[in-house]
């Protein structure tokens, strides 16, 4: 076996900060066990400066490992490069809230981590076993970390109907696995890709893609696979929610994407309607049922779903041409919308924490007049859920925009349908986001509303900090697209060189 | 000038505001006195500025771009940040710097509770960068970028400092707050449109490269294509002019697509209000003639009457919903519906005339009705009701307020010798003998509904005056003193009355500027 090690490194430092942190809890009293928090923030540093080297230390673009099915070229950096950062901002999220539960921190880092290793290891998989090792690594430890308020019944609630639909996607995705090797004779992409051309007309492989869509349609709660979301991140604590609607949403578009691309790249007929019907029930679907919600955990919950429903859109695209330049684009726009997206979410639960810290609670009415004694939670407020909106000069227009650019470049009524759609699903979109803001800055602040005590509550450092981190981005890359663009063009030339 | 050569006078005039509100806040927040001289110094500068650009201006060559840079923004879709102004654009580029200026000036001591000044005066200098970027930006990223910018400074100003009286909304039954449901009125009907807007943007990006080899964003290079008819005549072009057309007829806006204004203008504070009429509304008929009219000529013509009629029926619809209208800034936003029919009147004859027309009406609008919503605003600032049927005698009370009241409402009304006058003329001379192709007998049927719209504009404005200027004063006034025109409400109004006789009596203030541009779009377009 010939390993390259320096194209390991991410994957090494994260495991290795797993077993330090495993170590560090067992060997630390109670009262410093908040360390682990910390040794997850230096591990995940440590993690990024390979990537670093990878990206621009020269050297070969492409580093192919295990005959094949192991490859870290610039599509798995920059989703690399996402994991880690996006789990970097959820880390210094947790610490307050974790620390504020007083038990299991240890494990609570251990987990989280875990599921970092498995997406890290997810994007650079170029096999069905090795995709499947990776997205089941992500997802296995999120069961716990749902239903981690374990005193709480909406928390068991939450992980228990992750679990059980969790498995039923896993059962489907196999199902669908099996049928491809059985059919094919391989389990790496390259050989589907090639046994698959001569397939197009068999029932039993039309099926197998299907199941497979599908069971990463569970994965990016597409509807109609989204029946668990909404329970779920409301139930779970809230940074394991920020994680589920950011890092495992990431890590199932990142499959998909390898899926589709990389294997599938023959038979675009099959998962081109399918995933253009997917776009247009989740944006549509997920759009209408959260102008309903007050709860604004399950507000971002529908959000969430109508914005995966956005990011399917490029594959729409993708599949209703043949055009390398088209595929190309509509790849990148897929993963350029990935990324901003993080950012943003990232950056309103954050806020949803902030507020629920200020107000005691996370509704659109209990935050009414939140400007008035919080106003810094309520600028950032403002700035994240308009970026989710996509109004300009903040990120998300630009995802948006990208997102366009893809589906509008192959001339089809059926593409220009879905942009109609996409677009409608925009300006829906944008009442329930300013609905939030809405409540923040124009309602009065109720005579029963929150106690003084309540709304003087200082901050954690660390939360401020990933809000921090998370708006600087947002209000840079609406401005300053360019630099963001050119890095994507590139990773979709590698994504969708099976093509 | 060289300084405006190498371009940096245009960007310092776009990003001067923005940076300026971002200063705002590096300021203590108790600091009034020293937030309200940042903005003041920030929008004068930036007036200056467009004041000197449009004295260096080569108006022999009104009809190219001037002062342009052209830079890299996102190379990767070929989106430029190119900028520059010609005869179309530089009018309407001094009237919004300087609106902005006179809008801090009014500002100085009227404030709407709740009170922030340094909020709302950094909301006002980004909607300043977004207002003077629309109407430089040659790139239709770019374009798009600052026609959104507008949107959330004034979401945030009508919906926090807007009014706070409950209404009951008719289709959905329950009753909210008048300014929370203008300002999500407002946002929700222009990102309708724009969303649209950018298909049709992207539409001809894509198309653009057929012809050009590549794709491009660059308005001056499409409007080259669109000289030669590039885009053709066909579905394609069909669509994307339509996409474009529901993006700006929602901001300009026209009838059926004006339900926003008047929820919108009468919800909004003062100075909101005097923003919306005097420059939002432009950025939606200065498109039409900066893009759609030069982009997809024919096009143009095929849809001209169907403007000509929308913006016939907003002029008639628009003076008799004035004629019912018993909330005077109402009756003003209603006023706007008609006075934008006659700029889109203009824009629909698609001659020069009537394209002058319509940028010295742009002009003139802004001034005026700028105005008349600031004398809306501080009669309710004293009366603390808009209700015309409370107020009268006016000029009893405040002889000053009634005399500038009776002489706007007369520029607006579109009395010979003021600014009203010529865009209203105009764009009923351009109908009488539209461009070659179009039905002159359709037109002239839109001139006559246009001219009879002017009777009933000058019906309602002097209805108006009559029932809040003259006459005794009500009752419930008897023994009140009220303070007339204040020291920073002439600072504010001097300049607009000077600017409404000015352009009354010597239009080429403006139309010196324009002629030369349209006399060429109008040739481009339509080969005449």
């Amino acid at each position: 076996m010939n390993l390259d090690y320096h194209a390991l490194a991410p994957e090494i430092a994260v495991a290795a900060t797993i077993l330090a942190v495993l170590t560090l809890d067992v060997a630390l009293p109670r009262r410093l066990k908040y360390w682990t928090a910390f040794a997850g923030v230096i591990g995940l540093t440590a993690a990024a400066v390979p990537l670093l080297t990878l990206a621009f230390g020269g050297g070969p673009g492409v580093r192919v490992m295990l005959g094949g099915g192991y490859v870290v070229d610039d599509f798995a950096l920059v989703m690399k490069a996402l994991f880690i950062v996006g789990g970097y901002l959820v880390l210094l999220m947790s610490v307050s809230y974790i620390e504020g539960d007083r038990y299991y921190q240890g494990e609570y880092y251990l987990l989280l981590l875990t599921s970092i290793l498995g997406s890290l290891v997810m994007v650079s998989s170029r096999d069905l076993i090795t995709i499947f090792v990776g997205l089941e690594l992500v997802t296995g430890p999120l069961f716990l970390l749902a239903g981690w308020r374990k005193g709480d019944k909406r928390s068991n609630e939450a992980s228990l109907k992750f679990f059980i639909l969790g498995v039923l996607s896993t059962a489907i995705l196999l199902y669908g696995m099996s049928f491809l090797y059985g059919l094919t004779g391989s389990v790496d992409f390259e050989g589907i890709r090639t046994a698959g051309a001569d397939l197009l007309n068999s029932g039993a492989f039309r099926l197998a893609v299907l199941f497979t869509i599908i069971g990463f349609g569970f994965k990016i709660s597409a509807v109609p696979f989204h029946f668990w979301a909404p329970d779920t991140y409301q139930g779970a604590p809230t940074p394991v929610t920020a994680y589920l609607s950011v890092g495992s949403k990431a890590a199932g578009f990142a499959g998909l994407l390898l899926i589709c691309y990389q294997a599938f790249p023959s038979v675009t007929e099959i998962w081109g309607p399918a995933l253009w019907i997917l776009a247009a029930l989740s944006m549509t679907v997920g759009n209408l049922t959260a102008l309903r919600q007050d709860n604004i955990v399950r507000l971002l919950a529908y959000s969430s779903i109508a914005q995966g429903g956005f990011i399917l859109v490029p594959f729409a695209a993708a599949a209703a041409t043949s055009d390398p330049r088209v595929i190309q684009e509509a790849a990148s726009a897929t993963i350029v919308y990935l990324i901003i997206y993080a950012f943003m979410n990232l950056g309103a639960f954050a806020v949803v924490m902030a507020g629920a810290r200020r107000t005691g609670t996370a509704t659109i009415s209990g935050w009414a007049g939140m400007a008035k004694h919080s106003p810094r939670i309520a600028v950032l407020g403002a700035v994240f859920f308009f970026a989710l909106a996509g109004i300009p000069p903040l990120a998300g227009w630009y995802a948006k925009f990208a997102m366009f650019l893809a589906i509008l470049r192959p001339v089809d009524p059926w593409t220009v349908a879905l942009a109609v759609i996409a677009a409608v699903n925009a300006v829906i979109a944008l009442v329930y986001y300013a609905k939030v803001a809405k409540a923040m800055w124009m309602d009065p602040l109720p005579a029963d509303g929150p106690s003084p005590e309540l709304t003087s509550r200082p901050l954690s450092g660390s939360l401020s900090l990933a809000m921090g981190i998370s708006a600087l981005f947002v209000a840079v890359a609406g401005v300053l697209p360019f630099q963001l663009a050119g890095v994507f063009a590139e990773a979709a030339k590698l994504i969708t060189s099976g093509i | 000038m060289e300084f405006f050569d190498s371009g940096w006078g245009l960007s310092l005039i776009v990003f001067l505001p923005a940076a300026g509100a971002l200063l705002l806040f590096a300021i203590p927040k108790s600091r009034e006195t020293a937030h309200k001289w940042t903005a003041l110094v920030v929008s004068l500068v930036v007036t200056a500025l467009a004041v000197i650009a449009a004295a260096v201006f080569d108006y022999g060559a009104a009809e190219r771009f001037q002062f342009e840079v052209a830079a890299d923004w996102i190379p990767a879709i070929g989106a430029n940040y190119h900028i520059g102004v010609d005869g179309i654009s530089l009018p309407l580029l001094v009237l919004s710097a300087a609106v902005t200026v006179l809008c801090v000036v009014y500002c100085w001591d009227h404030w709407e509770e709740p009170r922030n000044v340094r909020g709302f005066l950094a909301l006002m200098l980004l909607l300043a960068t977004g207002m003077n970027g629309t109407f430089v930006a040659l790139d239709l990223v770019l374009f798009f970028i600052f026609f959104e910018l507008v949107l959330l400074p004034m979401y945030f100003m009508i919906g926090i400092w807007g009014d706070d009286a409950e209404r009951r909304i008719p289709v959905l039954g329950i009753t909210v707050k008048t300014r929370l449901y203008a300002a999500i009125k407002f946002f929700v009907f222009t990102l309708f449109g724009s969303a649209f807007m950018l298909l049709g943007f992207l539409a001809l990006y894509f198309r653009s490269g057929d012809f050009l080899g590549s794709n491009t964003f660059d308005i001056p290079a499409l409007i080259a294509l669109g000289s030669e008819n590039a885009f053709g005549s066909g579905t394609f072009a069909w669509l994307v002019f339509g996409a474009m057309f529901l993006g700006f007829a929602v901001k300009v806006p026209m009838w059926p697509f004006h339900t926003w204004l008047p929820d919108a203008h009468t919800a909004a504070p003062t100075v909101g209000s005097v923003l919306l009429a005097a420059i939002l509304l432009k950025l939606g008929s200065y498109a039409f003639l900066r893009i759609s009219i030069p982009v997809l000529p024919d096009m143009a013509r095929e849809w001209a009457p169907a403007i000509g009629l929308l913006a016939v029926i907003g002029i008639i619809y628009g003076s008799l919903a004035c004629l019912a209208q018993t909330d005077v800034k109402r009756l003003i936003a209603f006023s706007s519906v008609g006075h934008m029919g006659f700029v889109m009147l203009g824009i629909a004859t698609m001659t020069d005339v009537g394209f002058n027309a319509a940028i010295i009406g742009m002009v003139a609008h802004g001034i005026i009705t700028g105005l008349l919503f600031f004398l809306a605003g501080s009669l309710h600032h004293r009366y603390h009701t808009r209700d015309i049927a409370r107020l009268g005698g006016n000029q009893k009370l405040m002889p000053w307020m009634g005399g500038i009241l009776a002489f706007t409402a007369m520029a607006s009304l579109g009395l010979p010798g003021l600014a009203g006058f010529w865009g209203e003329f105009m764009s009923l001379v351009g109908a009488y003998r539209p461009a070659a192709g179009l039905s002159a007998g359709q037109f002239q049927a839109f001139m006559v509904a246009g001219a009879i719209g002017t009777v009933l504009t000058a019906g309602y404005m002097l209805w108006m005056l009559q029932r809040v200027n003259l006459g005794e004063p009500k009752e419930e006034w008897a023994g009140r003193t009220f303070a007339d025109v204040g020291r920073y409400e002439w600072l504010a109004w001097i300049p607009l009355i000077i600017a409404t006789v000015a352009i009354g009596v010597y239009p080429r203030i403006v139309l010196g500027a324009t002629t030369d541009a349209v006399v060429n779009l109008a040739r481009n377009a339509f080969g005449g």
